[in-house]
């Protein structure tokens, strides 16, 4: 399923968690900002 | 400029062995940024708040205008640029998109400095509306072209983090303009510097981590399916035909209404809830309602679209207009059943599909027109985005100031704005009924059929 070309360099899985984590850490940020905001409704 | 020529489309082609998995953060760090656009609102009281030399200050309409200015902006520059992105690839579109958002904050904060709202207009609005057009509809070919197994998926990853974006730029907004007064800056103007910077850094990430695969790349061990939906075309067709095309203005209209509806709820989120339920909603629960509208505006957008990958786009769509005019109508019973949990739960489902709408486009668009010029066809597609941001607050705000004018209490209008949200969407399912592959004479001449992504 992992779309590599046949031969070469690959991609590091270091590489790939890397850029993940760099977006993902700010969005889970504000998601939790968000979720802190959205428990205002039930208390 | 020589020190620019990584932006060619060129240098960006990806080398044997590239993971696809690198492009979608790429998507996202343009994305997660320029969707900082729907937290505006942050700055809304700040800016009113602010004094010229003389002690005048800006209206609400005036503040109010730089939003719009900024959204009107970004369906324009979506509907002019995409050719050229299609050509000059994403990784210069981002580039672009960048320096514009970017710079646009730094224009912006000028005009907080030295009181000129036509300077927050052209910085926030003109400028960074560009950078918000381009960097919108920039990584979307792009994705389709490495996903073509799943491009509901691969747009919707990329979508959502336009929802998340305001998850972002609100605190981050607030806590900036918090930090600088303390110290004694200006908190505006030091808070809209940081952010420029930042995002053009967070996009530079973008800039340099996408990559497009070499023609003819497929994911490994992927064919296209042989027996496939009629509706995902084998074939290429170009901006500018599909443009002339019945599909394109019947798609026009399901986003449309789709967005249109939508707004109905997002526009009066917090002050219908506590019109509803009188003495129930607190102002600080309310405020909380939006925060469980935009968790599910963003959840939505990756379910909906990576489910279209399984069930096709045209029934995606036929479950937002059949199920979501279904609910529209029930919204006003939850207030005689005088059940918060109920209309929480109902609003947060059709804010689900409302941004659903948004992130499954993209792919139906790549079905019906090939994945050729995804990307330019988004972007004209993308005025339907931008009249529904008329559209949907001119009906809503219409008639509750009818109803305000004639002393009429206002929960009485709630039932009338959301079964006219209802109508709207039984419009968008006729248009989403009559949608039919597109004719062969559309097709780009003298082409090998392209592949066609799996449902």
């Amino acid at each position: 399923m992992d779309g590599r070309m046949s031969e070469e360099r690959k991609s590091s899985p270091v590489a790939i968690a890397l850029a993940w984590m760099i977006v993902c850490i700010p969005a889970a940020w504000g998601v939790y900002n968000t979720v802190l905001n959205a428990m205002k409704l039930f208390h | 400029m020589p020190f620019l020529s990584f932006l060619d489309m060129e240098r960006s082609i990806a080398k044997p062995g590239f993971s696809r998995w690198l492009v979608p953060p790429a998507a996202l760090a343009v994305h997660l940024s320029i969707g900082q656009v729907y937290a505006f609102s942050v700055f809304k009281n700040p800016l009113l708040a602010l004094k010229a030399a003389d002690g005048s200050a800006w209206s609400l309409k005036e503040v109010g205008y730089i939003f719009s200015i900024a959204i009107a902006v970004l369906g324009l520059s979506a509907a002019l640029f995409g050719r050229w992105l299609e050509m000059a690839g994403p990784r210069k579109a981002m580039f672009v998109s960048a320096t514009c958002f970017g710079s646009g904050f730094l224009i912006a904060s000028l005009g907080v400095t030295s009181h000129s709202l036509a300077l927050i207009y052209l910085g926030y609005g003109v400028v960074g509306g560009i950078g918000l057009g381009l960097g919108y509809i920039s990584p979307v070919s792009t994705l389709i072209k490495w996903f073509p197994d799943r491009p509901g998926l691969a747009t919707g990853l990329a979508i959502m983090g336009f929802g998340g974006g305001a998850m972002i730029g609100s605190p981050l907004g607030t806590k900036l303009m918090a930090l600088y007064k303390v110290s004694g800056h200006q908190p505006i103007a030091a808070a809209w510097v940081t952010m420029g910077v930042l995002y053009f850094l967070f996009m530079m990430f973008g800039v340099f981590s996408v990559r497009v695969p070499q023609k003819g790349w497929k994911p490994a061990g992927w064919s296209p399916k042989l027996n496939h939906s009629a509706l995902i075309s084998a074939h290429n067709v170009d901006v500018n035909s599909a443009f002339t095309t019945p599909q394109f203005w019947l798609l026009w209209i399901v986003l449309c209404m789709n967005v249109t509806a939508g707004i109905g709820i997002l526009e009066q989120a917090a002050p219908m809830i506590q019109d509803l339920f009188k003495g129930n909603v607190s102002p600080v629960a309310a405020a909380g309602f939006v925060g469980v509208l935009s968790l599910f505006n963003m959840a939505g957008r990756f379910f909906w679209a990576s489910t279209s990958d399984f069930i096709g786009r045209k029934p995606t769509y036929m479950v937002f207009f059949i199920a979501g005019a279904a609910l529209y109508l029930l919204l006003p019973y939850t207030e005689h059943l005088n059940s918060v949990a109920l209309f929480v739960l109902i609003s947060g489902v059709l804010l689900s599909m409302y941004g659903g709408g948004f992130a499954t486009i993209p792919a139906y668009i790549k079905d019906l027109f090939g994945g050729y010029q995804v990307s330019a066809i988004h972007g004209r597609l993308l005025t339907a985005w931008s009249t529904a941001g008329i559209v949907g607050p001119l009906i809503v705000n219409g008639i509750l100031d009818h109803y305000v004018a004639r002393h009429i209490p206002k929960q009485e209008a709630y039932p009338v704005i959301l079964h006219i949200m209802a109508g709207l969407l039984v419009v968008g399912f006729l248009a989403n009924l009559l949608v039919r592959p597109v004719a062969e004479r559309h097709w780009v001449p003298s082409e090998t059929p392209v592949v066609a992504g799996g449902r």
